[in-house]
C-alpha cells in the first residue's frame, strides 16, 4: 500500500480516523496466477576511485543502478495491473574481471536481458559471450561511436548517447549563438582524443572553425591539495594565452584532468563549452521541463541524491524492457526485445517528445540537454535543423554514413 | 467584406460583419455574458476573460503553479490545483478572491467535478494516487492507488465511473466511484494526459501526448476500439502531442488540442476521422466550450494567449492575451 503519511496533516481528525480504521480496498481483484517474473541483470564496475575536479561530481556507490531501480519500481507500478513483476540482479566487476564470465553467470541464472555500464571493450566481450544464448545487452554507459558503427552488435541496444550526438548537439547551439570560432583544448588520454574527433566532425557539419587545437598533457598528481587553487589561477590563463581570435573555448576532457579549471580562468574573456561550462548531456539534475520535475522528485525520494545522466540512461534501458513486457503481455525476453526493435516501439522519457530506436544500429534517438551546471540552457536539436526522417537524426552518425552491419 | 487582423505573422479573419453585429447585439443580453477563467502556470494567477468584450478584465492572484481548474455547476466557485503549494484553492467568482482550500494531498495537477458538484476527483502525481474530496465538508473521503504519475481525470455522465490516466504506466484506470476501487485498466499509448467521456457515455477518449494518438475506449468492454492518429503536412510527427479533448453535446464533433503542433484537430466523433486542423496559438493544451457551445476556448502556453474558435464555422476568430503560460480553462455557466 502506498504511504499516505504526507497526506495525513491535511485531513481533519474525523476523516483521519476513518481513513485509518477502514481498510483500504485491494488494488485489483485477486488473481489466480502468480505474476510473471522479468529478471534484469545489471553489470557495472565497482566504484571508480578517480577523483573529479569538483567535489560536487564525486561518484556515488549507486551511480546508474539507482536509475535502474527506479525504473523497476515504475515497471512494477504497471505490473500490478498486468500481472508482471520486475527485479534487478546487481553484479559488480573489477576492470580486470572477465566480462564474458560475468555475462555467462547471469545467463546461467536465466537472465537474458542485461543492462551494462562498462567500458567499450567489456561491452563487446559480454555481448559476444551472450549471443549464442539469446542474451540482449542494454548499453547505458558507453558513448563510444565505434560500438554503434564498425563494432556494432545485433544484441546490443544503446541508451547512452554517442560522443558524436553530444558534439553535434553542442555544435548546433553554438552555431545558433554564432560562436563559430572555436579554440579546441584536448586532453592527452585516448578517450579525450575520441571526443575531440567528434567535436571536429561537429564543427565541420555545422559550419564552425577550429582556430587552433591545444593538447593539455596529464602530468599526474593529486586532484586535491590544500592550496591548489593558487597554482590553477596562474596556470590556466598562461595555457590559453596567445590564441588566435576565437569565440568559445571547447574542451575535450573526458578524463576530468583540466576542463573544470577553465571557466573564468582563460586569458581572453571567453565562454567554455564541451567537458566544462556548457556541457551536452542526456540528463541534468536541474532539468525541469516536460514533467521532469516528477521524475527528479521520485528519484530523490528513492536514492536520496540528485539524478545524473548515467541514472537516466539506466532508467531508460529498464523502462524500455518494461514497455516491451507491457505491450507484448509477455515475460519472454525474445518477444520483449523483438518489440523494442520493431517500428511500433516508442518511449517517453521527459524530453518533450517520444524516443525511438535507430533500426540500423540500435541507438536510442534522443534530444540532448545543454547544461551550465545550474540550469538547462537549451535542448538540441535546435530549431531549423531539418531531417527527412526525424530531426533527432541530425545528432550523430546518420543512416547513410553508418558503418554498422547488424546480422 | 471581412476585416483582417495581423498578429505574429499570421492573418486571422474577423467574423463577417453580420456576425459581429449579431454579437454586439447579443452582448446586451445576459445570455452571452460568459466568463472564461484561465490558470497561468508561471504567473501564479487566474486571468478573468470577458467573452463579450473578448478581453482579459481582471487577474486573480492564486497559489503556486496553478494548472487544473473547474467551476462549480452553479458558477459560484472555482477549484484550482495549486500544485507547488500542494492544495486545491477555492475562488469565489463574485468577490474574485481565494476563499479557502481543499485537502488535496501532494502535487495536485488535474481535477474533475461530478455533475452535482459535490465530489471532486483529483490526481496526485508524485504519489500515484487519486483523491476523492467531499466539496461541502472540505475533506478527503478516500485515496485510490493508481499507476505512476496519474493525471487525466474524466467522470462518466452518470457519475458511476471515473477514468484516470497514468503518464508513466500508460494506462486508463477505470475507478468505480461507489466501490472507490479500480475495476479495469486499459493500456494506451505513451504519456496519456486526458480522458473525456461522450455525453451519452458510449465512449471514453484518452489522449497520449508522447504517443501522438487518441484511444477510443469502449467503457463496458474496457477495450480500445480505435486509435485516432493525426498528421499535419510539413510538421514533424514528434510535434503532434494530443492533450485536451472536448465533445459537442450532440456527440457529432470532437476537438483535440495538439500541443506544440499549435493546432486543434476537429474530429468526426462518429466516424473517428479527422476533418480539419485549426491553427491556434503555440503549445495548445486545454479546451473548454461556452455553455451554449457557440465558442471553444483553447489555452496556448507558449504564446501566452487563448484562442476563440467559432464552433459552427470551425474557424479561429480571435486570440486574447492572458498571463504567462496559460494552462487550464473553465467557463462560467451563465
Amino acid at each position: 500500500m502506498i504511504s499516505s503519511s504526507r497526506f495525513l496533516p491535511r485531513v481533519s481528525g474525523l476523516a483521519l480516523f476513518l481513513f485509518l480504521v477502514v481498510p483500504a480496498p485491494s488494488l485489483v481483484p485477486a488473481r489466480a496466477a502468480d505474476p510473471a517474473e522479468i529478471r534484469i541483470g545489471y553489470l557495472h564496475l565497482a566504484e571508480s576511485k578517480q577523483q573529479p575536479i569538483s567535489l560536487l561530481d564525486e561518484p556515488t556507490d549507486d551511480d546508474g543502478i539507482a536509475g535502474a531501480r527506479m525504473a523497476v519500481e515504475d515497471n512494477n507500478g504497471t505490473g500490478r495491473f498486468t500481472n508482471q513483476h520486475f527485479s534487478i540482479e546487481d553484479m559488480r566487476l573489477k576492470p580486470s574481471d572477465d566480462a564474458a564470465a560475468a555475462a555467462k553467470s547471469l545467463i546461467d541464472k536465466g537472465i537474458l536481458l542485461i543492462v551494462v555500464d562498462l567500458p567499450p571493450g567489456m561491452v563487446l566481450t559480454a555481448a559476444d559471450a551472450g549471443r549464442a544464448s539469446g542474451a540482449t545487452l542494454f548499453d547505458a554507459g558507453s558513448s563510444d561511436d565505434s560500438l554503434r558503427e564498425e563494432d556494432c552488435r545485433a544484441n546490443v541496444i544503446h541508451t547512452a548517447p554517442t560522443r558524436s550526438m553530444l558534439a553535434d548537439a553542442l555544435a548546433q547551439y553554438l552555431a545558433w549563438k554564432r560562436w563559430q570560432r572555436w579554440l579546441l583544448v584536448t586532453g592527452s588520454h585516448p578517450q579525450d582524443a575520441l571526443y575531440a574527433d567528434a567535436l571536429k566532425r561537429a564543427a565541420k557539419r555545422f559550419g564552425s572553425t577550429i582556430v587552433e587545437e591545444r593538447i593539455f598533457k596529464d602530468t599526474g598528481g593529486a586532484r586535491r591539495t590544500d592550496t591548489g587553487i593558487v597554482q590553477t589561477q596562474r596556470q590556466m590563463p598562461v595555457f590559453t594565452q596567445n590564441a588566435p581570435a576565437y569565440d568559445v573555448l571547447v574542451a575535450a576532457d573526458e578524463s576530468n584532468v583540466f576542463a573544470g579549471y577553465l571557466p573564468y580562468r582563460t586569458w581572453d574573456a571567453r565562454p567554455v563549452a564541451g567537458s566544462a561550462g556548457l556541457v551536452p548531456t542526456s540528463w541534468d539534475p536541474a532539468h525541469d521541463s516536460w514533467g521532469a520535475v516528477q521524475m527528479q522528485n521520485r528519484f530523490i525520494k528513492l536514492a536520496h541524491r540528485r539524478m545524473k545522466a548515467i541514472d537516466m540512461q539506466a532508467w531508460t534501458a529498464v523502462r524500455m524492457i518494461g514497455e516491451g513486457a507491457t505491450r507484448t503481455q509477455s515475460a519472454d525476453p525474445a518477444k520483449i526485445v523483438a518489440y523494442i526493435k520493431s517500428p511500433s516501439f516508442e518511449i517517453a522519457a521527459f524530453k518533450g517528445q517520444k524516443l525511438t530506436l535507430r533500426d540500423w544500429n540500435l541507438q536510442l534517438r534522443q534530444p540532448i540537454l545543454l547544461s551550465d551546471g545550474r540550469t538547462v540552457v537549451s535542448v538540441s536539436p535546435q530549431e531549423g535543423y531539418l531531417h527527412q526522417t526525424s530531426e533527432l537524426d541530425t545528432l550523430g552518425y546518420d543512416r547513410p554514413e553508418t558503418k554498422c552491419k547488424l546480422n | 467584406m471581412q476585416a483582417q487582423l495581423i498578429r505574429r505573422g499570421r492573418i486571422r479573419r474577423w467574423p463577417p460583419l453580420w456576425l459581429s453585429l449579431a454579437l454586439t447585439v447579443g452582448a446586451t443580453s445576459s445570455a452571452f455574458a460568459y466568463t472564461a477563467y484561465v490558470t497561468n502556470e508561471r504567473d501564479n494567477t487566474v486571468s478573468v476573460v470577458d467573452l463579450d468584450k473578448m478581453q482579459t478584465v481582471k487577474t486573480i492572484q492564486v497559489g503556486q503553479r496553478p494548472r487544473g481548474i473547474v467551476i462549480s455547476p452553479d458558477g459560484k466557485f472555482l477549484y484550482i490545483c495549486a500544485g507547488d503549494d500542494d492544495i486545491v484553492q477555492i475562488v469565489d467568482t463574485k468577490s474574485q478572491q481565494v476563499v479557502g482550500d481543499l485537502p488535496s494531498g501532494p502535487d495536485p495537477e488535474l481535477l474533475a467535478l461530478n455533475k452535482t458538484g459535490d465530489l471532486l476527483y483529483l490526481s496526485n502525481e508524485n504519489d500515484a494516487l487519486v483523491t476523492i474530496i467531499d466539496v461541502k465538508e472540505r475533506k478527503a473521503l478516500a485515496q485510490i492507488p493508481v499507476g505512476v504519475e496519474p493525471e487525466g481525470m474524466g467522470v462518466s455522465p452518470d457519475g458511476k465511473i471515473v477514468v484516470n490516466t497514468s503518464e508513466t504506466t500508460n494506462m486508463a484506470h477505470f475507478i468505480d466511484t461507489d466501490k472507490r476501487d479500480v475495476v479495469a485498466n486499459v493500456l494506451v499509448d505513451a504519456r496519456p494526459r486526458y480522458a473525456e467521456w461522450k455525453s451519452d457515455g458510449s465512449e471514453v477518449w484518452v489522449s497520449a501526448e508522447v504517443g501522438g494518438t487518441v484511444s477510443v475506449i469502449d467503457p463496458v468492454k474496457h477495450v480500445v476500439t480505435k486509435k485516432i492518429t493525426f498528421s499535419v503536412p510539413g510538421l514533424r510527427s514528434e510535434a503532434i502531442q494530443p492533450v485536451g479533448i472536448r465533445f459537442t453535446k450532440d456527440g457529432k464533433l470532437a476537438f483535440v488540442a495538439l500541443g506544440p503542433a499549435n493546432r486543434v484537430a476537429v474530429v468526426n466523433a462518429q466516424t473517428h476521422e479527422v476533418e480539419k486542423y485549426l491553427l491556434v496559438g503555440q503549445r495548445v493544451w486545454q479546451l473548454a466550450f461556452t455553455p451554449d457551445q457557440k465558442y471553444l476556448i483553447s489555452t496556448n502556453g507558449v504564446s501566452n494567449d487563448i484562442s476563440v474558435i467559432d464552433v459552427a464555422d470551425l474557424k479561429v476568430i480571435k486570440s486574447i492575451q492572458v498571463g504567462s503560460f496559460p494552462w487550464g480553462v473553465a467557463i462560467s455557466p451563465e
